[in-house]
């Protein structure tokens, strides 16, 4: 690097090293994008056979398939991988292949932390997924890892604390590259109020992640000295106190949560203004909304808690404080059925999972507001009515959000078009089943029926049945998804630099495919081409 | 990398460093959850009057409030442990006196630690314990009984309303010194 003749040789990786030290060593934001994406499918679909598992078990009432240890390990495995290993990876790949291009920047910040951000993820994963095959068995106490439940298990903590803590390590990494680009990299003229709405949200993002991740970190290493150092953070015997655990988990939990939605409201930022052939309403409104959104997740943590108990005015604050967001959540709405309204709309793939994600997202966002209301929250807290709502939020909001945003810029990534055909018929046979699966639940909760339990009263049966069904064919239509995209990947129409009619931006002036270095020379950023400020509309 | 530019880096040195910080904050919140029990009195925090200064106190005779003693053993200590009296009504200002009584039931010695807390929450800072079983260890060793004393005074600042109070024990084992016990032997 001081060496100038080295750092221009390393820039241009004219004499590209080929096969797997290709991949091991890449430092290209492109590169290391499609394996991030590649790592979220493949943890995709493990996650989902772990929770077909629970639904193959929740089938029928009575202990069928696994055992209760077993069936404890799939729900809390679930959550992890899906979360931890499907959905964030999947946005910081997003971000790494979308971010440069989008604001004119030859490459990530930071490309060789980039190169570990990613390949810490295999090992972390193994670590975590190792587990399940050990004594003592996977982590079976829920993701959230709650004392003193988790601390009665096996010597497996340790290995799940350890992946958690390279995960977190991973995505503070990758938070970091990502502010480092957005703030220092952007093409003259790309002012921070030009910025793609994906990028505002994913710059917002990144600083949550920076904010909680550690937090956890902290939190899963209290238990880990609790469990094997002597320490008594969350052991009552030694003058701990288990709720205190509580607390530290949902102050990183509550903004995890919104890590996990935000970037997807970037995404459906982009796709509705360009199927729709109008600028994106509102922008500078939504860039505020998304900041305030973040500012609120971290006054709202003790609503997951309500029923451990707290005082009368600590309920309010926090009921209320919750309530708040769904202010700013509400402009987003707004904002995006007013982009489509009068608007020339078309219905390509993209376009059907972000609508999808409008419609599915707000009835999560609903449910989620009825579980805000104290006294509600006490009959709903830990039922299946819990469930449904942040499944809602999370497979029919930021999952469909991932694949919409997939089908949008599969093209530029492989210079094909996908199958239109299957495409559509993957987005409707997979809104149709994820209700099946999901709505039925909310009626299961509300009738009383925990979440994590293998076995349920009979009375239960009949739509415990019925959201098995929509689980299996929800879930085996995803295969349909990875077949989608390896046959784009193998071949299919030609796509134009373009590729979307009404698709504006700087990822669509350069080739599609997109070459391995783009914007070597940055480009002029002007009100032309800045598609989403304000002043254009 | 030609894209590390001083400018890079300075971004990427502060946020790490804001990493960091965070993680500290998460111990952090270990002492401040604490003072937030001490100041609002949850999480089966009392309150903490030492006996001099609470014996000066006057004693409020014209009300009568009734605490109610309870006890819970966690599963995993084999002893006995309750209260000699259920209920005592008592006038607010002034000092009293109540036993529990604990019996170990295994033939080795066993350390446990008991942890209080007073209900409804609104009096937990009116309820002061100037001497108890639970502010240290106690060691029973294999098949002995013993009585244990608290004694309390209940503040005449106790909100009007509160007619009656619980004091509830939960009595743990405390495995690390059960352990270091059982290796001296």
């Amino acid at each position: 690097m001081a060496n100038a003749t080295t750092a221009h040789h390393d820039d241009h990786h004219d004499h590209h090293p080929t096969g797997l030290a290709r991949w091991l060593f890449s430092t290209n934001h492109k590169e290391l994008g499609t394996l991030y994406l590649i790592f979220s499918l493949a943890m995709f679909l493990v996650g989902g056979a772990m929770a077909l598992v629970i639904r193959a078990e929740l089938f029928a009432p009575g202990l069928q398939l696994v055992n209760p240890e077993f069936f404890n390990q799939m729900t809390t495995m679930h959550a992890l991988v899906m979360i931890f290993g499907a959905v964030m990876p999947a946005f910081v790949g997003l971000a790494n292949w979308m971010v440069p291009l989008m604001i004119g920047a030859p490459d990530m910040a930071l490309p060789r932390m980039n190169n570990w951000s990613f390949w810490i993820l295999p090992f972390a994963f193994t670590l975590l997924l190792s587990t399940l095959f050990m004594p003592s068995g996977g982590p079976s106490a829920g993701w959230t890892l709650y004392p003193p439940l988790s601390l009665q298990g096996g010597n497996s903590l340790a290995f799940v604390i350890l992946a958690i803590h390279l995960m977190g390590i991973s995505s503070i990494m990758g938070a970091i590259n990502i502010i480092a680009t957005i703030l220092n990299m952007r093409a003259p003229g790309m002012t921070l109020l030009r910025m793609p709405l994906f990028v505002w949200t994913w710059l917002i993002t990144a600083f949550l992640l920076i904010a909680v991740m550690p937090v956890l970190a902290g939190a899963v290493t209290m238990l880990l000295t609790d469990r094997f150092f002597g320490t008594s953070f969350f052991n009552a015997a030694g003058g701990g106190d288990p709720v205190l655990y509580q607390h530290i988990f949902w102050f990183f939990g509550h903004p995890e949560v919104y890590i996990l939605i935000l970037p997807a409201f970037g995404i459906v930022s982009e796709i509705i203004p360009t199927f729709a052939r109008k600028p994106l309403f509102g922008y500078t409104s939504m860039v505020y909304a998304t900041a305030s959104i973040a500012f609120l997740s971290f006054i709202v943590w003790a609503h997951h808690m309500f029923t451990v108990g707290m005082p009368l005015g600590a309920m309010l604050f926090f009921m209320y404080a919750t309530m708040v967001i769904a202010v700013p959540t509400g402009v987003k709405i707004f904002n995006w059925i007013a982009t489509m309204w009068r608007g020339s709309m078309t219905f390509e793939t993209p376009m059907l999972f972000a609508l999808g994600f409008v419609v599915l997202f707000t009835i999560g966002g609903l449910s989620g507001l009825m579980l805000a209301i104290v006294p509600a929250n006490f009959q709903y807290h830990d039922t299946y009515f819990v469930v449904a709502h942040f499944h809602y939020v999370l497979v029919t909001g930021a999952v469909y959000a991932i694949m919409a945003a997939v089908y949008y810029w599969l093209p530029k990534w492989t210079g094909h078009m996908y199958d239109e055909k299957l495409g559509k018929i993957h987005f409707w046979w997979s809104t149709i089943w994820v209700n099946v699966l999901f709505f039925p639940q909310h009626y299961l909760g509300l009738a009383g029926m925990p979440r994590r339990i293998p076995d349920y009263a009979v009375q239960f049966a009949e739509f415990n049945m019925i959201s098995s069904i929509g689980g299996f064919m929800y879930g085996f239509g995803q295969l349909l998804f990875a077949y989608i995209i390896w046959k784009c990947v193998r071949g299919g129409e030609k796509a134009t630099a373009q590729v979307w009619e009404g698709a504006r931006g700087l990822e669509w002036t350069v080739p599609s495919p997109a070459p391995l270095h783009t914007f070597d020379t940055p480009p002029l950023v002007d009100d032309k081409v800045a598609v989403h400020a304000d002043r254009l509309t | 990398m030609s894209n590390s530019t001083p400018s890079t880096l300075r971004t990427a040195g502060t946020l790490a460093a804001l990493a960091v910080a965070m993680f500290g904050f998460g111990y952090l919140l270990v002492p401040l959850y604490d003072k937030f029990c001490e100041i609002t009195g949850i999480g089966g925090r009392t309150g903490d009057a030492v006996a001099v200064e609470a014996l000066s106190g006057e004693i409020d005779t014209s009300r009568v409030v009734t605490v109610h003693f309870d006890a819970t053993v966690n599963s995993a200590l084999p002893w006995r442990f309750e209260p000699t009296q259920r209920m005592m009504d008592v006038h607010p200002g002034k000092l009293y006196e109540t036993k529990y009584v604990a019996y170990n039931l295994s033939n080795r010695p066993v350390i446990a630690q008991a942890v209080p807390s007073v209900a409804p929450g609104r009096a937990s800072l009116f309820f002061n314990k100037t001497e108890c079983f639970c502010f240290t260890e106690q060691l029973l060793g294999p098949g002995e009984s013993r009585d244990m004393p608290v004694r309390f005074i209940v503040d005449p600042n106790l909100p009007q309303g509160t007619s009656l109070v619980t004091l509830s024990y939960i009595i743990y084992k405390n495995d690390a010194a059960t352990a270091v016990l059982a290796a001296a032997d």
